[in-house]
């Protein structure tokens, strides 16, 4: 029976969006009073803050708050979600280009010591567009194809901006520049990491899974050692394979010419490796036992042998489940892989830690800014997946 | 006395309840009956304000029921729901003592009333009160709840299908334990099924809905003769007729003059099951003893077949 | 008769205990682990005190987080919010992509050194399974039972209190379990920001290469994790088991 509560309510009238009211409170801060961008004269230096209409040439600050109050109206009035993600997504566009223009019009010509990075009100004008974009997402609750394309778009755009040296005033481009080599090589390091520890997760991880399912007493015991590895630190964890890998390579004919060494990338790759093998025997074993007992008992009945029922019944019913332990890792190992930077194993985790030690923000953001994209991304792509997987083999 | 004064309820472009007027008199009970999606749930979610009419006023003793706030309302009228919704994080003394609490009644009041209602329901206190709904079995269950909505002593009881979660035996046990307190209290009774057994059962009269509409208001033998509708005689099923006019009267009213072989019916036993039970003897007769054994007279099937019969 | 379980707790909890206490003990099983001349117990400070600093630390974020997350759900879930349930749920999803080292390194730049950026980071970190869990709590309570609550005549703040927030308490603390085992683990990269915790333990450890120093940090906040998760879970299971939910 229908129960009727927010449907009772007469439609009447211009209506608020609550959400709006927020938006529009954090865009009228962030624009009006808070600081567009930030320019030192070098990196040492106390920064001097710059609103809009000091950061940006007249015409096209005037523009930008004229956009962003336009834009707060939209969110603030009940306007149909297809205008709210035109109003957020011309917003966001025209903060990214003009912060790039702001850093040129700022730096004084010829100047390779001056640095200009984003304030305050830049990032609350790109969280509060964010925000309305995200809530219109939501409402329009695109599929997974619809999703990874806006993904790849929006990827485009911003690749089109950095390739195009828009961007290049910018003190973390600077930050950048000054380290374009190390910065690919530990870009490198990090995926390794994150991939390669997931594909031996994956490796190890999917037949002890499947032996989990099929033997009751192993299950417990194998499950709680897991649990207890990821009550572990994970700085603790990479400091204690230190041990074991030095004694490993020290030992171990050959071991060290293929790259084994108490410090550096061994043990952060073992960590990651020995955290992701929870997600994926737990996910393994969860989604072989949802498997439904209808069509295992069917597969048996047509007369399939265990290894056929395994790879043309079980498999592909769990697949889903499996793939969402997958993302788990994936996700998880992204963030984690920083922490390999304390025990010499690079990845991103270098700049963020080294930018830590100098207390130079725009060093720090130069390693979390990727690691946030690239574990954003894969979110997005693998959530994307499971539900893809999800749709096609619904049972019911 | 509740009246339904030209109720409507629409959600949106549907139209649930359309133009409903009937008048339930105080100490009965009506059942209201319909298919699923006949606005009969929505009709009696009126009464205690769950669901707030588009049009029209529901009176109570006189009174329209939206002159006080709608959770004092509440607390005034029982209500009963299938699957019980009794609370899993209190045990049974304290579903029971919901409304009594929630009205300010003192300790000993609320403990003696939950014994009470307790005791009625044939469910020892001493072992019921502490115990939590889970550990209930689906009859108990039903039981603890129908005595929480009784609890403060309500004058009305509002019932949405009460026992359509229970298996039949346990049912037709609570259907009659439903008929005994109701005398008990004198409690007015609305009761919503989609059982047509049931409500022939327990009604004193019966709302037929469909499509938001009451079709017939009637007493069951009324209703039985002379049907409102085609679906009004569909929904009582026509091979059904006979056997559910003799299902609500008393072997007792059905007694001839005169002596006869076997075991006593009990006065009290519904004719149908009279009937049944002559039928299974093998015999055209068969006394009937009142409730202190005194035999009253008989029973045949040639009387019975009679009383059967369509009423001229 | 406790379980085999609840033995191997309590000995892990004397074990950790002792080691407080008389750590001159433990020496001989850490000795060789570290160089000659190395120290085999952390001698740079107290172990006990950085222990409780610990927990301060990841109790005040979690505690801060709990009720925030619990009144954030209770707001989108009540008729007034429940334009803003779609969007929270999402923000969820996404929030919880966020590697915890950069919400630590992005809070260190706005509130500086030490035990602030720490916090902050705990606390936004921990946010996110208590807030889904208590949405998950109060969103999925049976229909039935919302329905007599309202039919017994009880207020808005009534059903919240008597019956919503007791029915989803254990799915809450769930969130809240989650959230501290996290936390216990994230607060000793806090050290790295130079907040007090027992990262300091193994960061020294790290520096000098004396492996002795990052086992005992990482053993006692793992014990911890693993005592403070059970006993969360026995809590849990206690209050789920009584009232069947």
């Amino acid at each position: 029976m229908a129960i009727g509560t927010i449907e009772e309510k007469e439609r009447s009238g211009l209506r608020l969006d609550k959400l709006g009211i927020i938006i529009a409170a954090l865009a009228a801060y962030g624009a009006f009073l808070a600081p567009f961008a930030t320019f030192k004269a070098n990196r040492i230096v106390q920064g001097e803050a710059k609103a809009i209409w000091e950061a940006l040439p007249t015409a096209l600050g005037y523009g930008l708050l004229a956009l962003v109050s336009l834009a707060a109206i939209l969110a603030f009035v009940k306007s149909s979600v297809s205008v709210r993600v035109a109003a957020a997504l011309a917003t966001l566009v025209a903060l990214c280009l003009l912060i790039g223009i702001a850093a040129d019009s700022l730096t004084p010509p010829g100047s390779s010591y001056a640095r200009v990075s984003p304030a305050s009100g830049f990032w609350l004008l790109v969280f509060a567009f964010a925000l309305l974009l995200a809530d219109a997402l939501t409402r329009l609750n695109p599929g997974p194809g619809v999703r990874v394309l806006l993904l790849v778009g929006i990827l485009a755009l911003l690749g089109a901006m950095l390739a195009s040296g828009h961007w290049d005033g910018l003190s973390i481009m600077r930050e950048y520049a000054s380290r374009a080599a190390s910065f690919r090589a530990e870009a490198g390091r990090h995926l390794t990491l994150a991939l390669g520890s997931l594909a031996a997760a994956a490796a190890i991880g999917l037949p002890l899974g499947i032996l989990c399912h099929r033997v009751d007493r192993l299950r417990a015991g194998v499950l709680g050692v897991l649990n207890a590895i990821q009550t572990i630190p994970s700085l603790a964890l990479f400091g204690i394979l230190i041990a074991p890998l030095g004694w490993i390579a020290a030992q171990v004919p050959g071991a060290a010419a293929i790259g084994i060494r108490g410090i550096g990338v061994a043990p952060a790759f073992v960590a990651l490796f020995l955290y992701s093998l929870l997600p994926m025997v737990a996910n393994t074993v969860v989604g072989l036992a949802g498997v439904p007992h209808a069509a295992n008992d069917a597969a048996r009945g047509l007369g399939m042998t265990d290894r056929q029922r395994l790879v043309a019944i079980e498999f592909p019913l769990a697949f889903p489940v499996i793939l969402a332990g997958i993302r788990i890792v994936l996700v998880q190992n992204i963030g984690l892989a920083t922490i390999a930077a304390l025990i010499g194993g690079g990845g991103f985790g270098v700049f963020v830690f080294q930018g830590i030690g100098q207390t130079a923000m725009d060093l720090v953001l130069l390693g979390a800014v990727p690691t946030v994209v690239l574990a954003f991304v894969a979110a997005i792509v693998l959530d994307a997946l499971v539900e893809a997987t999800r749709g096609r083999g619904k049972v019911q | 006395m509740i009246e339904f004064d030209q109720i409507t309820k629409h959600y949106g472009d549907t139209e649930v309840v359309s133009d409903v007027s009937l008048t339930v008199e105080p100490h009965t009970i009506t059942v209201v009956v319909g298919t699923s999606g006949s606005g009969k749930t929505t009709l009696i979610r009126m009464v205690n304000r769950l669901v707030e009419p588009t049009s029209g006023v529901i009176r109570i003793d006189g009174e329209d029921n939206r002159s006080i706030p709608a959770f004092e309302l509440r607390r005034r009228i029982g209500y009963a729901i299938q699957g019980h919704g009794l609370f899993p994080h209190r045990t049974v003394a304290q579903n029971i003592a919901t409304v009594p609490i929630l009205l300010g009644w003192g300790k000993a009041r609320v403990k003696a009333k939950v014994e009470e209602l307790l005791t009625l329901f044939q469910l020892d206190p001493s072992f019921f009160a502490e115990r939590y709904p889970h550990e209930l079995s689906g009859g108990q269950q039903q039981r603890v709840g129908v005595a929480r909505a009784l609890a403060a002593e309500p004058n009305l009881l509002l019932m949405d299908e009460p026992f359509g979660a229970l298996d039949p035996i346990i049912r037709a046990k609570a259907q009659d334990d439903l008929l005994a307190i109701q005398k008990h209290f004198g409690t007015t009774i609305i009761l919503v099924t989609h059982d047509m057994e049931e409500a022939f059962h327990l009604a004193d009269r019966i709302a037929v809905m469909d499509k938001g509409e009451v079709l017939q208001y009637a007493n069951p033998a009324e209703m039985l003769v002379r049907p409102a509708t085609p679906f009004v005689e569909a929904l009582i099923g026509a091979s059904e007729r006979p056997f559910r006019l003799l299902a609500i009267e008393r072997a007792g009213d059905a007694v001839e003059p005169g002596a006869a072989e076997g075991t006593p019916i009990p006065a009290s036993l519904s004719q149908r099951d009279a009937l049944s039970q002559l039928l299974w003897s093998g015999r055209p007769a068969l006394p009937v003893a009142a409730a202190d054994g005194a035999i009253l007279g008989k029973v045949s099937l040639e009387g019975l077949v009679k009383r059967a019969a369509r009423p001229r | 008769m406790p379980s085999l379980a609840t033995l191997l707790r309590l000995a892990a909890l004397l074990v950790l205990l002792a080691f407080f206490l008389q750590p001159a003990w433990f020496e001989p099983l850490l000795r060789p682990l570290v160089q000659a001349n190395a120290p085999a117990i952390y001698d740079r400070g107290n172990l006990f005190w950085l222990t409780m600093l610990h927990l301060r630390t990841v109790f005040v974020a979690t505690l801060a987080a709990a009720l925030v997350a619990v009144s954030l759900a209770i707001l989108v879930t009540r008729e007034a919010g429940a334009e803003f349930l779609p969007l929270s749920r999402s923000l969820v999803n996404i929030g919880q992509t966020f590697p915890p080292v950069a919400v630590l390194a992005l809070a260190v730049p706005i509130f500086g050194f030490g035990e602030k950026p720490t916090l902050i980071a705990l606390f936004l970190y921990g946010l996110l399974p208590i807030f889904e869990n208590a949405l998950t709590g109060l969103t999925t309570l049976p229909p039935a039972v919302m329905e007599a609550a309202r039919g017994a005549g009880m207020t808005e703040r009534q059903r919240l209190f008597k019956i919503e927030l007791p029915l989803a308490l254990p799915v809450i603390l769930t969130g809240i379990r989650l959230s501290v085992v996290i936390s216990l683990a994230t607060a000793t990269i806090g050290s790295t920001v130079a907040a007090r915790t027992l990262g300091e333990v193994i960061i020294a450890g790290l520096q000098s290469n004396n492996l002795a120093f990052v086992l005992q940090g990482g053993l006692i906040v793992a014990v911890l994790a693993v005592l403070i998760h059970d006993a969360l879970q026995g809590l849990e299971r206690a209050l789920a088991g009584r009232a069947h939910v």
